[in-house]
């Protein structure tokens, strides 16, 4: 097993972390009484300058989750800290000034751009609404300065700016959405499946680019993506989620190549990869179920290869089985 | 029409020749899709790879006579089962089409209509196409459900595509596919739309229809690694031309075209050293419009050089069936092989260290 390097403890202990979350729970409310619960109580927290992958498949609540931790849907339990400070309850007005600090990259890079606007407008945007951290205005120049600037970081001409979202690639779109969101100079970006809608030879360009800039800049990820390779490619820690909840969450490297919860393991194998003679049998059986009517007990027992009677009646918590990893299952392989 | 000639196992099932697609537009034509050719053998899985706009789909659409836009401009040859397809009259084409060679697509929610049950529309192919009675073609249906692993086939023929899982539409897409027993099903990215552990299960299944059902797959794809898991041959395109042609292990242990084994080297790998950088291609692929002179890949090659930008290059055979749109081999300074290929046991124990890796 490969021992992962440990996050600095001190640095951890001596600064909150960038964020905290305490059981957060986000439930919509269905026809006919039912409830959907998306994030069913979600404890984590992301230190300064570490990218948190967050995977699993359709429904497991990723994105949800990615959007209540920058308040984007209101939460319907628990506690989001952003810097120590608690913004789950916080009115929009107070929370505009803590704005500039996290910001948001989408999967959609056409519907993420007004399509009538030129880039250097879209781009200049944030830039005039939020004044500077010593609350004056930003000048037009200092605008056009700092535009320049951001072109250059994402690795686009300037000529770029004065054209119009349509006339980009999905790749160039993208780097345009990462502009935008760097505007600010942000401390956290969520990213929710940046690449997913790319070809394979762009998203590795984006990839690449996402890793370049955390370094330049010590920026903070929270990225979402369903592919775990990607996953795998950016981020230092992993949370993979289903149906919800985390089942396992630790250093990427570890878990991915120990993985602890047979969820995790299953996702591993599921993944077709590029090499001749590695064809395996499915690793599961039927389809993830509806998150309306959750399976009780772990809510994995439905799917997972080595259920037992104790899986079927009780949940298992997420608990700690090293410094740095937790697994919410009953018969952890790790 | 050439309906009469006979089919005799030995020649392949489809035989594509030079098929080219040309569209109109801004008052010229441009192409699409250029010079394709390849066969499908008797239960053999062939998968068309390439990334969006390199024609993948536009050949499928224009086997299957699906190209119906003004103007549209179909040249070259496919007989499938010695009859030609290109040119085919509509009538006789339609008598083909979900018989003879049946297509699945990526979004089985729009491929099906959403105001009958599956059951009803699987019934309806089978009665379209043969002379079962309706009890017959309703019990058919239910056994096709069945026999792509649906549970309990029988209520699940009673329901509306909404109320299925987007898995088990997928499956009973493809069982609907299936219920004329076409000797060629053209599968267009039926995957993609899916999540990895529910795919795994639907590429076992389009793995198992060799032999369970005697099928020829036409596998259209993006994905590297559902090609390596599923196909027997693979054809590179890019740009609407072949790029690289050949046996899947072939072709996925010796690239011998920049973009293959560009592309392959752009995958993050799932284990292994993680590269502090992942190999990539330099911008995009160019469009039909702006598509260069010479090579359609020069632009973006490491290795191009003057024969690259002023004349296309022919597709030099590499091995027995493994050719190369590329003028490196011609030159003697052919690719080398790439490394990783095979599994190895060691692969998961890697820690995550940095410095590239060049596949």
């Amino acid at each position: 097993m490969s021992t992962c390097a440990p996050t600095p403890p001190t640095a951890a202990n001596a600064t909150p972390p960038l964020l905290d979350v305490r059981g957060l729970y986000k439930t919509y409310a269905l026809p006919r009484g039912q409830k959907l619960k998306a994030v069913d109580g979600i404890s984590l927290s992301v230190t300064h300058g570490e990218v948190l992958g967050l995977v699993g498949e359709s429904g497991c609540g990723k994105s949800t989750l990615g959007r209540c931790l920058l308040r984007l849907t209101d939460v319907s339990a628990g506690q989001i800290l952003f810097n120590g400070q608690d913004i789950t309850k916080l009115p929009e007005r107070a929370l505009r000034p803590l704005r500039p600090h996290m910001q948001m990259v989408f999967q959609d890079s056409y519907a993420s751009l007004n399509p009538r606007r030129r880039i250097t407008d879209l781009l200049a945007e944030p830039l005039r609404v939020h004044p500077t951290a010593t609350g004056q205005k930003r000048s037009s120049s200092a605008i056009t300065a700092r535009l320049h600037e951001l072109m250059e970081r994402v690795g686009l001409p300037l000529s770029a700016l004065e054209r119009y979202p349509h006339e980009f690639s999905g790749g160039q779109r993208q780097r345009i959405n990462i502009a935008r969101a760097l505007a600010l100079s942000p401390k956290l970006i969520v990213a929710d499946e940046p690449v997913s809608a790319l070809d394979v030879s762009v998203q590795a360009q984006i990839i690449n680019l996402f890793a370049d800039l955390q370094a330049q800049l010590g920026l903070t990820y929270v990225f979402v993506a369903h592919d775990l390779a990607v996953i795998r490619q950016i981020s230092t820690r992993v949370a993979v989620m289903y149906l919800g909840a985390i089942m396992e969450l630790g250093q990427t490297d570890t878990v991915l190549h120990n993985p602890a919860h047979p969820y995790t393991l299953a996702l591993t194998q599921a993944v077709p990869q590029p090499v001749i003679g590695a064809i395996r049998p499915p690793p599961l059986r039927g389809d993830i179920p509806s998150p309306v009517s959750r399976p009780a007990g772990c809510r994995f027992h439905t799917r997972c290869p080595i259920a037992q009677p104790l899986c079927r009646a009780e949940e298992p918590a997420l608990r700690q089985i090293s410094t740095h990893r937790a697994v919410a299952c009953h018969f952890p392989l790790a | 029409m050439r309906a009469d000639m006979p089919h005799t196992s030995t020649q392949p099932l489809l035989v594509v020749q030079n098929l080219s697609v040309h569209v109109p537009a801004q008052g010229q034509l441009i192409s699409l899709v250029e010079n394709v050719s390849f066969t499908v053998g008797a239960q053999e899985i062939v998968g068309l790879v390439g990334e969006s706009g390199s024609g993948k789909s536009v050949t499928a659409m224009a086997l299957m006579g699906l190209l119906d836009s003004p103007g549209v401009r179909i040249t070259g040859s496919a007989r499938f089962k010695g009859q030609e397809l290109v040119g085919m009259p509509p009538r006789l084409l339609r008598r083909l089409r979900g018989r003879d060679i049946a297509m699945i697509f990526q979004d089985p929610m729009t491929a099906f209509t959403p105001v009958y049950t599956i059951g009803w529309q699987i019934e309806e192919q089978i009665r379209a196409h043969t002379s079962l009675s309706r009890k017959q073609a309703q019990q058919r249906a239910i056994t096709l459900l069945a026999e792509m692993g649906v549970p309990d086939p029988a209520q699940m023929a009673q329901r509306y595509p909404h109320q299925l899982s987007g898995g088990l539409r997928q499956r009973a897409m493809i069982a609907m596919a299936l219920s004329c027993n076409p000797s060629l099903l053209i599968a267009d990215e039926p995957t993609t739309a899916l999540d990895v552990t529910v795919q795994a299960q639907i590429l076992e299944l389009v793995r198992g229809l060799r032999s369970s059902h005697g099928s020829s797959v036409l596998f259209i794809t993006h994905d590297m690694g559902v090609v390596a898991q599923t196909c027997d041959s693979t054809l590179v395109l890019y740009s609407g031309r072949i790029a690289e042609t050949g046996p899947t292990a072939d072709l996925f242990a010796h690239p011998s075209h920049p973009y293959t084994a560009a592309l392959l080297a752009s995958i993050p790998p799932i284990t292994g050293p993680r590269p502090a950088h992942l190999p990539t291609i330099a911008s995009a692929p160019p469009t039909p419009h702006t598509r260069p002179v010479g090579c359609a890949f020069a632009p973006r090659c490491t290795y191009a050089h003057t024969p690259c930008t002023t004349s296309q290059p022919a597709l030099v055979p590499i091995s027995a069936q493994h050719a190369a749109a590329c003028v490196l081999p011609t030159e003697g300074t052919p690719l080398p092989p790439r490394l990783g290929t095979v599994q190895t046991a060691q692969a998961h124990s890697a820690p995550h260290q940095t410095g590239t890796t060049p596949l």
